[in-house]
């Protein structure tokens, strides 16, 4: 930890600040709370609404996991676990069952998530309205009014023309029936572990200023025709190469020397500990 | 096996940060930062505008550090400014009693209090000048240290605007004054509508070539064709915060270098015209900045179809910090949302076939 900067880098009243938009976060599941967001000494858009949560929660006694699209070693995630390292002396761990704060891009652990942990999910766009309404102004209307139709309609307009819902990641989901949320770029095979999980989700968008939650045991639907059912990615007949997991999210990767296609899980800590086993 | 999948990470940036170094090692000579400072003073003006944080000597700084990049000095500035807690906020500044550098107005040839030309580049032919490549700093220094020797100071009558006067004449509306406290960008989010105190914030922190673009689009026909310059002028005003103890007393703390301008349009009233104007206000002598800020101003109270004209679009994409972070961001590996991707792209076409 570097003396000059205070534990956690903001000031103090900044992450009470973060934490008070948390709350109400957690209060109205799904709804997006507008919160003063600070500038870091990382890139707006490189996680930096994560990061605010992160820090505005941590404390002494945490344990901190840092992933990027489900890897540790990942180049983002080594800087932000540097970043913190240089305002606290936390304890970071690579491995999901230890860590009490993980913040991560893009994906959930294979992992189950427990109670007494919080998952900080870093969100580029916070507005799941975007594709259809460009401006705010009217976005926030339409959550107030539960004006969804033109979601569905996008839904409806996508399986007209090829035949399936082709939203890759960040699909829409119903948050209680009442909220429409973006659960920031995860794949679609994530979205699931959203629904009645165990542990509290944080969603934290720093360029766009926006917080969000959903706290645990909450009814999370992804949009879906009750005759079109939501489908996760698949991989028929893969398996990771490393692990020989087939039930996980799979990256699909070309060997350097021959260019042979393969594939290897992409949470890197639960492959490491299947090989472990 | 040759792919190791993004692994090694904490090894790469450490050399990648060291071979930073490298790029700014190139040449035992050094840049000093009273240099930058004094001799790069656009530069260090325009960093600051964009950072919304006044300081020459640290602007001096982040430029060295980062090889005199523009975005990279605002992004060290602001995520230095995070650190401080925001103790006051100064009372509001009566840019009438500005010690001008430079006042100039498009609008009138006699304006009250005269114009002024002071420094601009404007009537230089752009030619490089050889000479400056061996010129001797020493010298040039002593040079113009003898100049100022010589001049004796004037006292500083403060100077009515020139929209001032049109006000008096019935052709710009007066609007009482509002004491409103202003709205801060820098803490809370941008809600749409904006308050004008939080469009000018967001305005006066823009990305100087974001902002000029934007203006430029309206000069253009993009918005409402070519306003005049009223007046602008350059110069430096007082800082004071509110005495805590006596309300009615303020307590002087520096002053700042500062452009201000206003613009003049055309604007309907009731089937007969008036002038409206647009406000441009920028930290240091960043002249087309505080221009394409008056010119934007006006086309967002005017409001209309164009880009320039949009509130939500000008508000939310000038900002250097946002724009380039979430540019940048794109370099990240994207390699479980693009796998999503791929399955949905393929989905298509394996049925489809």
């Amino acid at each position: 930890m570097n003396p000059n900067y205070n534990f956690a880098f903001l000031d103090e009243g900044s992450k009470r600040e973060i934490r008070r938009a948390t709350l109400k976060a957690v209060a109205i599941p799904g709804y997006q709370v507008p919160f003063g967001s600070r500038e870091l000494p990382i890139g707006r858009g490189w996680g930096t609404g994560g990061i605010q949560l992160t820090l505005s929660l941590i404390g002494p006694d945490d344990v901190l996991k840092v992933i990027d699209q489900g890897s540790d070693e990942s180049v983002n995630a080594v800087n932000i676990k540097k970043f913190v390292a240089l305002c606290t002396d936390v304890k970071t761990t690579t491995h999901t069952r230890e860590a009490t704060l993980i913040q991560t891009r893009h994906r959930i652990p294979e992992v189950p998530m427990t109670n007494d942990q919080i998952l900080v999910l870093q969100v580029p766009i916070p507005e799941p309205l975007r594709v259809v309404e460009t401006r705010e102004e009217l976005t926030k209307r339409m959550h107030a009014e539960k004006d969804y139709a033109p979601m569905w309609l996008q839904l409806y307009e996508s399986l007209i023309r090829y035949g399936r819902v082709t939203i890759s990641t960040e699909y829409p989901c119903m948050v209680e029936d009442r909220y429409l949320l973006n659960p920031s770029p995860i794949p679609r095979f994530d979205t699931p572990k959203l629904y009645d999980a165990e542990c509290l989700y944080l969603f934290g968008a720093g360029r766009e200023k926006k917080i969000y939650a959903i706290p645990p045991h909450t009814k999370v639907s992804p949009l879906a025709f009750d005759d079109v059912p939501f489908q996760r990615e698949t991989f028929p007949g893969k398996r990771c190469r490393l692990c020989g997991s087939a039930d996980t999210y799979l990256d699909e990767m070309f060997d350097s020397a021959t260019g042979e296609r393969f594939y290897q899980c992409s949470d890197t800590s639960y492959c490491q500990e299947m090989r472990a086993r | 096996m040759a792919y190791v999948a993004v692994s090694g990470g904490k090894e790469a940036i450490e050399a990648s940060i060291r071979l930073l170094d490298w790029y700014r090692g190139g040449t035992t000579l050094d840049l000093e930062l009273e240099a930058i400072e004094k001799k790069l003073s656009l530069l260090v003006d325009r960093v600051m505008g964009e950072a919304g944080l006044y300081s020459p000597a640290y602007a001096a700084l982040a430029l060295k550090q980062c090889e005199g990049s523009v975005e990279e000095a605002v992004f060290l500035l602001r995520a230095y400014r995070s650190t401080l807690t925001r103790h006051y906020y100064t009372t509001a500044v009566e840019t009438d009693a500005m010690r001008a550098v430079r006042r100039i107005s498009a609008a009138f040839k006699d304006i009250v209090g005269g114009q002024m030309l002071g420094a601009t580049y404007d009537y230089t032919h752009r030619l490089i000048d050889f000479g400056v490549g061996g010129e001797s700093a020493q010298a040039l220094y002593r040079r113009m240290q003898a100049l100022l020797a010589v001049q004796s100071p004037e006292p500083v009558t403060p100077c009515p605007r020139v929209s001032d006067e049109l006000k008096r004449e019935g052709l710009i509306d007066i609007l009482p004054e509002n004491d409103e406290a202003p709205f801060d960008v820098t803490e809370n989010l941008l809600e749409f509508p904006a308050p004008r105190s939080a469009r000018l914030q967001t305005l006066a922190r823009a990305d100087t070539g974001f902002l000029s673009g934007l203006a430029y689009s309206a000069l253009r026909g993009f918005g409402m064709v070519h306003p005049t310059v009223g007046e602008l002028r350059t110069g430096y005003v007082e800082l004071c915060v509110p005495y805590l103890f006596d309300s009615t007393q303020s307590i002087y703390i520096g002053e700042i270098l500062m452009t201000e301008v206003e613009c003049l349009t055309e604007a309907d009233d009731q089937g007969k015209l008036k002038l409206a104007l647009g406000y441009g206000a920028v930290f240091g002598r960043n002249e087309n900045k505080a221009i394409a800020m008056a010119v934007v101003d006006r086309e967002l109270s005017h409001k209309g179809d164009y880009p320039a004209q949009n509130e939500e679009f000008v508000l939310t994409h000038g900002d250097s910090l946002e724009m380039n972070g979430f540019l940048s961001h794109l370099k990240l590996p994207h390699y479980v949302t693009f796998q999503s991707k791929l399955d949905a792209v393929r989905k298509t076409r394996r049925e489809r076939r």
